[in-house]
């Protein structure tokens, strides 16, 4: 890995992405208009809301997986085990401990599957998380659109679609709003910080960094740098592989709950839809490749691509007087810096496998 | 059957679908519904979505996987119709206009779209979903800025930007369709359209047996016989590339003549992984896949597609017709997936 990274010294995709990403916003601040203050308060926001699903992503990449694009997966489960404790109307203190030992016990499960799933295609991780993540969603639809009601027996009424079956479009979490949100908001100026929730942040980033730094971290890098040499060296490939997935889904459960008590309102069928590639792509900025990804990098990349995505809708409207525009030019940026990503380090793999020799 | 037989039996996936069809038929006989007339409409939507169907056949038999960026080819076909649309081109000169521009344009994005899948070898599934999904965003900007001047086309309101649903009623609507219709009693065969398909896959047929076909043939089976064979791998897989995009951009002109609408901004999204599933229920591996198999598997999905809609009506909740689309879908998709990478991965696993 070191010789790799000296040759890429003068055109280092770690440094150059996010210089790319720094100046397009800032760019596309200027057109915006927008406040330095409202943008950073924003952005600040969204730090919070996305950087626990942004960091799942790390483990699977040094793992050798590439992105986990099933950490929308992990989303569902989170809002799963959210409709069935509303429910059953479980309120309060209590209600919040169940909801998170629900999604923590679906999506250990859930991990276990597609690690199992993922372990029959090594080397094609990522179209095969693409297509799980569509067909839980499927299978998520079903339960919650036709299930309720049919199967489901249910007790509350009030989230239940008028024909009595299946879960409304959106449901209201105002009993959970901002609960934690608000504790140890600092202001300084215009601008807010929650204390507290960018301190739960960096402890999930704290947390990720350590345990990447005991001996279990080393195996996962063993296993991320080669499936042979870590097999000699005595680790079992498939179950450190399994045991990354079930983390990385995992932490992407606790990240969605952080994200919608946020939020405070709730779309049953929609909450989760972009959280996958949105992640992947503030991952991506922050200058972390499909090899390689670190905990800067999650927490740089948050920052600078939702920078991006606050003001360029409003760059938009001024520049074009279309703000469609802007909501096209974020997509783009979503899906370009992954496909940008991809293509670059797939090539640059094809390179380091002509000198190594072939798996 | 045969094909299908010789190429190591019936699998799960066909099975569940023809056990699910009978079930449907069944149902659609005791609920009464006009059989003859999903038959008729089963050829149409047969030809309707088959040609794109036949477009991953050649990216398939070249080694370079199923073809999630399927909406490149797509995107050039919609290209081809707006362009003959502005210039208020009905009828026969409209559509063969359609198709002539649609070969153009897709000729050369499938040119660009060859040589990055060239890049990433043994990861084109993957670049290619997000080429596909990047390309949506930036084909938005083109439909809402390109200077287009048929009043039709454009926006009612402001007269910027196309519309998301452009009507093909003036120009060449249901034109494939119409063409020598046959009509036996209750039956109505569209023998134009079914005609216009066999060419289709008479031509990709002949491709195959050219030598350039051969070659594509070869670098699929085996990229390191085929090398040491003295074919040029990235000019056999580009050219089927090419060719692949070229029929997704005929697909969609096919396909928008029987809708009746040019369907611009998300649309292409919707179509990709209802192809791919269809060449697999056929009963294609997913690493090759005949034209029968094509043709039948459009045909079973597109008749399950059908049925399905009239039947969940019947029924109290009618979001689960297109939720059970989804889920057939995907889950064929990701069986292939595995099945496929279980076969090459035998090897060295055990």
């Amino acid at each position: 890995m070191k010789i790799n990274a000296q040759d890429y010294k003068f055109f280092n995709i770690e440094i150059v992405v996010p210089i790319v990403f720094l100046l397009l916003s800032f760019g596309a601040w200027q057109f915006s208009g927008l406040s330095g203050a409202f943008v950073l308060n924003q952005v600040i926001i969204r730090f919070i809301r996305d950087g626990i699903l942004v960091l799942s992503l790390v483990i699977p990449v040094v793992a050798g997986m590439g992105l986990n694009f099933a950490v929308i997966v992990g989303a569902m489960c989170t809002q799963a085990a959210l409709l069935f404790v509303i429910n059953y109307q479980v309120a309060g203190v209590a209600g919040i401990l169940l909801v998170i030992f629900l999604s923590i016990i679906f999506s250990l499960l859930a991990g276990l599957a597609i690690g199992y799933v993922l372990n029959r295609v090594k080397g094609k991780e990522m179209i095969v998380t693409i297509i799980i993540g569509f067909l839980a969603n499927s299978i998520y639809q079903l339960v919650f659109l036709v299930g309720f009601g049919t199967f489901i027996p249910v007790i509350n009424e009030e989230i239940i679609l008028s024909r009595g079956i299946g879960v409304r479009n959106a449901v209201d979490l105002s009993m959970y709003r901002n609960t934690i949100d608000k504790l140890w908001l600092f202001k300084i100026g215009e601008i807010e910080f929650p204390l507290f929730m960018i301190l739960v942040v960096l402890l999930f980033a704290g947390m990720i960094y350590y345990l990447l730094n005991t001996r279990f971290g080393q195996e996962i890098k063993a296993v991320g740098s080669s499936h042979e040499k870590a097999e000699i060296a005595g680790i079992n490939v498939d179950l450190i592989r399994i045991k990354a997935l079930i983390l990385s889904t995992v932490l992407a459960a606790l990240g969605q709950l952080v994200f919608l008590q946020n939020i405070g309102m709730f779309d049953v069928y929609t909450a989760h839809m972009n959280a996958d590639v949105i992640s992947c792509a503030a991952l991506l900025a922050g200058g972390a490749s499909i090899k390689s990804a670190k905990i800067r990098h999650a927490l740089i990349g948050v920052f600078l691509f939702h920078t991006l995505f606050i003001v360029s809708p409003q760059a938009g409207q001024n520049l074009f007087h279309n703000a469609a525009l802007g909501e096209y030019f974020r997509s783009f940026v979503a899906y370009g810096t992954i496909a940008f990503a991809l293509i670059v380090n797939i090539k640059h793999e094809d390179k380091r496998l002509v000198v190594s020799p072939p798996l | 059957m045969k094909l299908m037989m010789n190429n190591g039996c019936i699998k799960p996936p066909q099975i569940i679908i023809l056990i699910f069809l009978a079930v449907l038929l069944g149902l659609a006989y005791f609920l009464k519904m006009d059989l003859a007339g999903l038959f008729n409409e089963s050829l149409i939507k047969l030809v309707m979505n088959g040609v794109l169907v036949l477009s991953l056949i050649p990216m398939l038999n070249a080694g370079a996987g199923m073809n999630f960026g399927l909406p490149v080819g797509i995107t050039g076909g919609l290209i081809g119709m707006c362009i003959a649309v502005n210039f208020r081109l009905a009828g026969w000169p409209g559509f063969f206009m359609s198709l002539l521009l649609s070969v153009a344009i897709c000729g050369i994005l499938g040119w660009i779209y060859g040589l990055i899948l060239n890049r990433v070898k043994g990861r084109e599934e993957i670049a290619g979903t997000f080429i596909g999904l990047s390309l949506i965003p930036l084909m938005n900007y083109f439909w809402t800025l390109a200077p287009f001047q048929n009043r039709q086309m454009l926006y009612p309101i402001g007269g910027q930007g196309l519309r998301p649903k452009i009507t093909l009623e003036p120009y060449f609507y249901n034109i494939l369709d119409n063409f020598s219709l046959v009509k036996l009693g209750p039956l109505e065969i569209p023998l134009g359209l079914l005609g216009f398909y066999g060419l289709i896959c008479l031509g990709l047929y002949l491709f195959f047996r050219t030598k350039a076909g051969r070659a594509a043939m070869a670098t699929g089976e085996n990229e390191a016989f085929a090398r040491l064979s003295g074919i040029d791998i990235a000019g056999a897989r580009l050219l089927a590339i090419i060719l692949s995009t070229v029929i997704a951009g005929i697909g969609i002109c096919v396909y928008s003549q029987s809708y009746g609408f040019i369907q611009l901004y998300d649309a292409p999204l919707a179509m990709y992984f209802p192809a791919i599933s269809a060449v697999l229920i056929g009963g294609s591996n997913g690493r090759r896949a005949f034209i029968f198999q094509a043709a039948l598997g459009a045909y079973l999905l597109q008749t399950i597609y059908l049925l399905t809609v009239p039947i969940a009506n019947e029924i109290l909740v009618p979001e689960i017709t297109e939720i059970l689309r989804t889920l057939i879908t995907y889950s064929i998709i990701l069986y292939a997936l595995l099945y496929r990478e279980r076969q090459r991965g035998s090897g060295h696993e055990n």
